[in-house]
């Protein structure tokens, strides 16, 4: 049974190992190495690549990068818990609820996002619709900023915080709710007091699912953020290509896995255990 | 003895707990043995050790004279009846029964199965799915799944207890009669003393991964060695120091000499009248009587008495 | 508590319609006559332009290759794994197999573009086919382990006890009853993996070579230029059809 166990596992761990660590330990490497020539990279070894990140523009955007994954991660959380609420007390229509949230999730992320640039644009259905409306004469630029960005996260990661609050509501004990009712509390106090701080696990495992994609992402904001909200994800695939600087986007990149690690260290416990 | 099964000094440890410590035990070619016990007693332990899924700590199995211990469960001519019956949904219950004769590419598959869903009454069921059947439809494919590999020795861990209650007396004269026809020896774990009394030819009794005592089920019924064994088969009163079986308390108003005691309470159950008691020193304890002897009141005094053969003393 | 009250079902709809509006405008823009945000009238034109576009049907035909290959492999791996992870648990790999679904795309497209030029200084290869194919099974794998192993908690241990206990093997234990009664969540993590790798853009714009560009590659330049609503059409096509597979990968898991 070893031996059997041990040749179904071989093919992942090869896997793992060739197509997971190896690039990373080679972008370790490459983050201590100099720029080459015409790109790529060369020795010697320097921490210089890392001391470039103290550089107010790159801090700007670091910055920038907490600051829009924070907002949406909260406008999630605010967005997703009432809906999560909602399904949870719908009954025989449960499942089909939670499927209408789930299914544009799983659909192709790219075209959602293009979905958000057809409606935003200077030339698009609101501007076209607000304008023939007589709301406004010339059109708004409602893309090409941060909040372009976060309504396109936000919009692609609330089911992030639906699922897991859905799951805590659901199996939530409802005889709790109704013995603080008969004490008297009215529906609004027995939220705040009591169904919200029993969600509090579900809130931290939501927030940590939406705020970690959040923090390194590309699409988002290289569609809707044209090139006036650069945010790390952006940063380090400019370094790979048109800035040709290589050892400075692994430095980035490992600072990012670096955050991303601590905040799993900080915030997920064995719980994880669930899904693999 | 003509012994199928032998198991020497067989102990199974984990971390935490010993599930079985030493048990010893000869098993006859032919008989229908029961292991009899609590849950958490190791039975199913000791019955997964003889299968082969766990491995003993120490000690040895012989089947047939030949160390069994060290081999997988698909290398002993060894075959067990599950509790849950564990199908095989995605086979057909013909598929379910030929499975084994499959691994082993026998001849005259047809035919085999033919006969032995012959003698379970499963034939005209073949091409039904387990989801399709009924579940004591199910108990005897997972029967004769086994039975068609003719094992040395089958091991049934509490079939019947997933049975609804109404079938399992009927159950429980099938599988003795199956038994008697096909030869073939039975080891059944079960932890309700009735089903192990009326099937076995023999019986132990298991508390806490040991074996208390092994016999006829007269025998240990009568004449139980432990406390435990007594008070395991059958309700027990413990009066004055010795132990007495409710249907062989005499109980009395008028007589002079026994036990005194005052009457609790007095349940009319049909065939017979079950009169509780308490004794002097606060205790309870239970008169069964048949319903044309005297009637008893809640506050009679009575008196009980009992003959000395139905004492049980224990060390 | 039974049901919602008034205010929530109207929050609700509002969020619905957020969450399903802009992509049923989208489609029905792709019928428009026009390429402007205001409906001319209906047309199929933009449907019959994104066909004969040689761009866009070899992306298609690209991404439907890479797809099915990596999709193939990393159901077979991570089928495997999941059951290895099941008889007994390995911190090690589930620990590198969730990592490398957290890790956000651009670190990983990135990783692998950096692997792929130090190993091509000795095999003197390009980025093509190979490398995307190559990067979509090492992300698609963990996806597959998780819906595997998800049906393995459910399954009742004592089949295979049965089965060996009948006289197989654990090999045969395996190929004859565990992984045909899986076999519908094997089928789910298939048409999920189909998915993630249909649909990847970060990854696969960084290793794909100059004749391997994807759909998701083709949609993203021509987004780029500006709107146009071939995309639309082509979007609406992919929405649907990777909406039904998914659905059909949810009806396979509950069976």
């Amino acid at each position: 049974m070893k031996r059997l166990r041990a040749w179904f596992l071989a093919p992942t761990w090869v896997t793992m190992l060739a197509l997971f660590a190896a690039p990373l330990l080679i972008i370790c490497a490459y983050s201590l190495e100099t720029r080459g020539v015409y790109g790529g990279v060369s020795l010697p070894w320097t921490i210089e690549s890392y001391q470039r990140l103290a550089d107010p523009i790159y801090l700007a955007i670091l910055w920038r990068s907490f600051w829009i994954a924070g907002i949406s991660t909260v406008l999630c959380l605010l967005l997703g818990f009432p809906l999560a609420l909602f399904i949870s007390r719908s009954g025989r229509r449960k499942h089909l609820y939670l499927s209408l949230v789930i299914l544009p999730f799983w659909t192709s992320f790219l075209v959602r996002t293009y979905a958000w640039m057809f409606l935003l644009r200077d030339t698009g259905l609101i501007n076209a619709a607000l304008q023939a409306l007589g709301l406004i004469h010339d059109p708004i630029p409602l893309l090409y900023n941060d909040g372009a960005v976060i309504l396109g996260l936000v919009y692609g990661y609330l089911p992030f915080t639906v699922l897991p609050l859905y799951a805590t509501l659901e199996r939530l004990d409802s005889s709790l709710i109704e013995a603080a009712a008969d004490l008297g509390a009215r529906p609004l106090t027995v939220l705040g007091r009591v169904i919200v701080p029993l969600c509090a696990p579900a809130i931290r495992a939501g927030a940590i699912l939406v705020f970690i994609p959040c923090l390194g992402t590309y699409l988002t904001s290289d569609l809707l953020g044209g090139g006036k909200s650069v945010m790390i994800g952006n940063l380090i695939q400019n370094q790979f290509t048109t800035a040709r600087d290589w050892p400075f986007g692994s430095a980035i990149s490992l600072t990012l896995m670096a955050m991303v690690l601590a905040l799993l260290i900080a915030f997920v416990r064995r719980d994880r255990e669930g899904l693999l | 003895m003509d012994a199928v099964l032998e198991l020497r000094d067989v102990s199974k440890h984990y971390p935490e707990h010993r599930a079985v410590n030493g048990v010893s035990l000869s098993l006859a070619r032919g008989e229908f043995f029961s292991l009899l016990g609590p849950s958490g007693c190791g039975k199913t332990t000791t019955l997964r050790l003889i299968a082969g899924f766990e491995e003993p700590t120490r000690g040895e199995i012989r089947l047939n004279g030949c160390a069994i211990h060290h081999l997988k469960p698909y290398q002993r001519n060894v075959s067990t009846v599950f509790q849950n019956y564990a199908l095989f949904p995605h086979l057909t219950v013909r598929q379910n029964v030929e499975f084994g004769l499959r691994r082993r590419a026998e001849n005259h598959m047809a035919q085999k199965v033919g006969e032995v869903l012959d003698l379970v009454r499963l034939t005209g069921k073949e091409a039904r799915y387990p989801s399709g059947i009924s579940g004591g439809e199910r108990q005897r494919v997972a029967l004769a799944r086994s039975l068609v590999l003719a094992p040395d020795l089958l091991l049934l861990d509490e079939p019947l207890s997933a049975l609804d209650p109404n079938l399992r007396k009927e159950v429980r004269a099938e599988l003795k009669a199956i038994q008697r026809r096909v030869g073939i020896t039975f080891l059944f774990v079960t932890h309700d003393q009735e089903e192990a009394l009326a099937m076995s030819d023999r019986l132990g009794v298991m508390n806490a991964g040991a074996l208390e005592q092994v016999g006829k089920p007269e025998e240990v019924y009568l004449r139980p060695q432990t406390r435990f064994v007594a008070a395991f088969l059958g309700a027990l009163n413990w009066i004055q120091g010795v132990g007495v079986r409710p249907e062989a308390t005499r109980i009395s108003k008028r007589a002079s000499q026994g036990c005194p005691a005052t009457v609790e309470q007095s349940t009319f159950l049909g065939n017979c009248v079950r009169v509780a008691v308490r004794l002097s020193n606060g205790e309870l304890a239970t008169a069964e009587i048949s319903r044309l002897e005297e009637s008893f009141a809640p506050g009679d005094q009575v008196n009980l008495s009992w003959r000395p053969e139905d004492e049980l003393r224990f060390e | 508590m039974n049901r919602p009250g008034r205010t929530l079902s109207i929050y609700a709809i509002a969020v619905y319609l957020f969450l399903h509006l802009p992509l049923l405008i989208l489609a029905t823009f792709s019928f428009n006559a026009t390429r402007l945000s205001v409906w001319q009238g209906f047309s199929l034109h933009w449907y019959s332009a994104a066909f004969q576009s040689s761009e866009l049907v070899e992306a298609a035909w690209n991404s439907l290759l890479i797809a099915i290959a990596a999709t193939l492999v990393s159901t077979f791996i991570g089928t495997l794994c999941a059951y290895g992870l099941w008889k007994r648990a390995s911190t090690w790999l589930s620990d590198s197999l969730y990592l490398s679904l957290v890790t956000p795309e651009i670190v990983t497209g990135i990783s692998l573009l950096a692997f792929y030029q130090w190993i091509f200084r000795f095999l003197r290869l390009p980025l093509g086919m190979h490398t995307v194919i190559l990067a979509h099974i090492s992300f698609s794998v963990a996806y597959v382990v998780i819906v595997v192993m998800a049906r393995l908690r459910t399954l009742d241990a004592q089949l295979e006890e049965a089965a060996l206990d009948l006289g197989a093997n654990e090999w045969q234990a395996f190929r004859h009853v565990t992984l045909p009664v899986i076999f519908p969540a094997v089928a789910a993590a298939a048409l999920l993996a189909f998915t993630v790798s249909f649909d990847d853009y970060v990854i696969t714009s960084l290793v794909a070579g100059v004749d391997s560009e994807t759909l998701p590659m083709a949609i993203y330049a021509i987004a780029r230029r500006g709107v146009n609503p071939e995309v639309n059409a082509i979007s609406a096509i992919i929405v649907v059809g990777l909406g039904v597979l998914i659905l059909v990968s949810e009806r396979l898991r509950a069976s």
